[in-house]
């Protein structure tokens, strides 16, 4: 077929015509600061392998189109009935799994911080899951929530000398009330401005941190944060009078991998709650009524659902999580500062919501270990994080919309006759 | 007096900046109905392409500034174009038809990869170049304090003017005008008479930034320095200042913009320079709040 090879050759020249275009004002040159100002550094060879990679890539594509290029797949609809067996069977061997984590041979500190690590962007991706995966409300600003409950604890130990378990509540409280206050004006919104004004809000509750230097600190941040203690004893070697350590309540020999354990089932704890919870409100009227709004709004509202009422609940609920695993985050880090609750960072969540596949929570633990761990393996693609990051978003948003884990069938239907 | 006169001055050349590239916003909402969150991005590349051909025409020897500045304009455009164009075609032309929130995750994902894609080829740190339009004409001396408009400063505003009028030509008068303007009608009626609705799409792309690199040309005139985070700030405030004017009115975007540059200019003035951002974030969400279809937009109906 010579003329559809001639097409498909002309295609790949414009691809590559466009690429070249791309590449050489910000691959073939670049700027170095010296002394006198600054000067250029070329790379040509740069942009010749791009121009001739894109070159290739697209002349494949067009030469061999069904065999290169994905469809976009549709929500697979498998038998509900078996689906959640296999589900539960996952999700079990999980919680197993991550139970033992700790006392299995390998897991040393590093492993165990980690883990940590990991269940915390789990909760949070959970946490923002009831929002954009149940709900359909894209929030931005979710590290807000988080940042609310990371300060309310640090800066309620400072002032007021609350210990962890005191504050933990608090922190979900003034998260949910925030979220509230928050999402009240904001939710009747269409769903891309709500989108902007949860990032404006998330940006100006990290400047109010910044610029309320007396009360928090400001971008010094806040240091000196109490350790959480099991039950009031303390994870320590040395303690005052009257106090027992943990290790002596054991009667075990004292180790710094004890406090670590404990933190890790503390954050394990908060998570399956925040699990259990969203599946379980899943199946109430007010979870079901999450999920009409998500795929129909003017539907609902023919149906008599209140959608800003509806919408608010979701809101508040996820910043309520939010705000516990703020209160977490402060705890086991001992510091914070406004530098940890960026843009950046609700952008992270969200991908691990979105790679997960929006209302999925199997996904989101899958796409939490990912995101988490591959950086932490492959510390020489750590300066290319984010620009995969971004790039997954765009490939997941082209061929599996639906994500990692695509399922978006009703959490529940009508009997046998319905369906 | 004279100090309200110079901060009048210095908010309307924000605001132009900002006008520049909230048409951007405007017009893609407009014809699409989605945020393009990293147009922000776009004029950031604008910037960036500037700074480097500068560089390029200082190490050439091309010292006469109207030919560098015309040059320097001239180049950003065409290769931020380019960006603009590759971002549509990329991240967003493969999603229509998807769902409502898919377009917006991408272009969440574009502006991550990049900023990052700026920051790994060009370096984390700031670029700065020297002064290339400098002087200024005063207009009020009173003993200590002078009100004075620096050339760059009518520049940017002339440009942001001269653009302003050949780009609403181009929308009322031209055949591209109204292709544009019926798809932002009805894309599939459009497409029935005849207009190819994916090219008008790409050119609405591609003009949008090519207003934005103006912006980022101009921006590296003024303040003479670029790093790889200026797009997100901007971004932001660009977009507050399109919905202020009403998303998807083009002398909205442009009366947005200049409203927001001035109540950026005179909170910094008389209240605090911490809180400016603060400032116009809350002005986005009482606009929001309070009329969602900014000053000069019409109300948009949902329909089933």
């Amino acid at each position: 077929m010579p003329r559809a090879n001639a097409a498909a050759l002309k295609d790949a020249g414009i691809a590559g015509f466009v690429a070249l275009m791309l590449a050489v004002p910000l691959v073939g040159f670049r700027t170095i600061e010296g002394p006198s100002g600054l000067t250029l550094q070329t790379r040509f060879d740069w942009v010749a392998y791009g121009v001739i990679a894109v070159f290739i890539g697209r002349l494949l594509l067009n030469v061999w189109p069904n065999t290169w290029r994905l469809r976009p797949q549709r929500a697979q609809q498998t038998s509900n009935a078996q689906h959640q067996t296999t589900m539960k069977l996952v999700a079990l061997g999980g919680v197993g799994f991550a139970v033992a984590l700790p006392f299995l041979p390998f897991a040393d500190r590093y492993v165990v911080d980690l883990a940590i690590t990991v269940l915390i962007y789990i909760m949070l991706g959970w946490g923002l899951n009831i929002v954009v995966g149940l709900a359909g409300l894209l929030d931005l600003g979710y590290v807000a929530f988080y940042a609310v409950g990371a300060y309310s604890f640090a800066l309620g130990a400072q002032y007021w000398g609350l210990n962890f378990w005191e504050a933990l509540p608090l922190a979900g409280a003034l998260a949910a009330m925030l979220g509230m206050l928050l999402g009240f004006p904001v939710l009747r919104l269409r769903g891309d401005y709500l989108a902007i004004v949860t990032l404006g809000f998330g940006e100006m509750i990290r400047l109010l941190i910044i610029n309320l230097q007396g009360f928090t600190g400001g971008p010094n941040g806040v240091s000196g944060i109490p350790r959480p203690s099991f039950f009031g004893f303390p994870f320590a070697r040395e303690v005052e009078d009257g106090v027992m350590p943990f290790h002596e309540l054991l009667g075990i020999e004292y180790s710094t991998q004890h406090r670590f354990i404990f933190l890790y089932f503390i954050i394990l704890v908060l998570a399956l709650i925040t699990n259990a919870f969203t599946m379980r409100i899943r199946k109430l009227p007010i979870g079901r009524a999450w999920e009409a709004l998500r795929e129909d709004e003017i539907a609902c509202k023919a149906l008599g659902i209140n959608p800003t009422n509806t919408k608010l609940t979701a809101f508040a609920i996820g910043a309520m999580f939010g705000g516990f695993a703020g209160a977490f985050f402060a705890t086991r880090q001992g510091f914070i500062s406004p530098e940890s609750f960026n843009f950046l960072e609700s952008a992270f969540i969200l991908a691990i919501v979105v790679l997960g596949g929006m209302g999925s929570q199997t996904g989101i633990v899958i796409a939490a270990l990912l995101l988490v761990v591959l950086p932490e393996v492959g510390r020489e693609f750590a300066e290319f994080r984010m620009l995969l990051f971004g790039a997954a978003m765009i490939a997941i948003m082209v061929w599996r919309p639906y994500g990692l884990l695509s399922r978006r069938a009703p959490t529940i239907t009508l009997g046998s006759g319905g369906a | 007096m004279e100090y309200f006169l110079q901060q009048t001055i210095n908010g309307i050349t924000l605001g132009a900046v900002y006008g520049l590239i909230a048409i951007g916003y405007t017009m893609v909402y407009g014809i699409v109905g989605m945020i393009n969150f990293a147009h922000g991005e776009i004029y950031m590349i604008g910037a960036f392409v500037a700074v480097i051909v500068f560089t390029l025409l200082g190490m050439m020897g091309v010292t006469w500034v109207p030919a560098a500045v015309l040059i320097v304009l001239v180049t950003s455009m065409l290769f931020t174009a380019a960006y603009g164009w590759a971002v549509e075609r990329i991240a967003y032309r493969p999603l229509r038809g998807s769902f409502r929130l898919a377009p917006l995750i991408s272009a969440i994902g574009m502006s991550i990869f990049l900023q990052n894609y700026v920051q790994l080829l060009q370096g984390a740190r700031v670029k700065s170049i020297q002064p290339v339009v400098t002087g200024a004409i005063p207009l009020i001396e009173t003993g200590h304090f002078q009100v004075a408009v620096t050339y760059i400063q009518i520049l940017i505003i002339v440009l942001t003017v001269l653009l302003m009028i050949g780009f609403s030509l181009l929308i009322t008068r031209t055949r591209f005008g109204r292709a544009q303007r019926a798809c932002e009608q009805d894309q599939t009626m459009a497409a029935l008479l005849g207009i190819d609705v994916d090219r008008t799409i790409s050119m609405t792309f591609m003009i949008g930034a090519i207003l934005a690199a103006v912006a980022g040309v101009m921006v590296t005139l003024y303040y003479g320095v670029v790093d790889f985070f200026i797009g997100f700030q901007a971004g932001l405030k660009a977009f507050a200042a399109a919905v202020l004017g009403g998303i998807g009115s083009l002398p909205g975007a442009m009366l947005g913009g200049f409203l927001i540059g001035l109540v950026e200019a005179y909170w910094s003035a008389y209240f605090s320079i911490e809180y400016k951002d603060i400032a116009t974030f809350s002005i986005l969400i009482l606009v929001l709040i309070f009329r969602p279809t900014g000053l000069l937009g019409r109300p948009d109906v949902e329909k089933v």
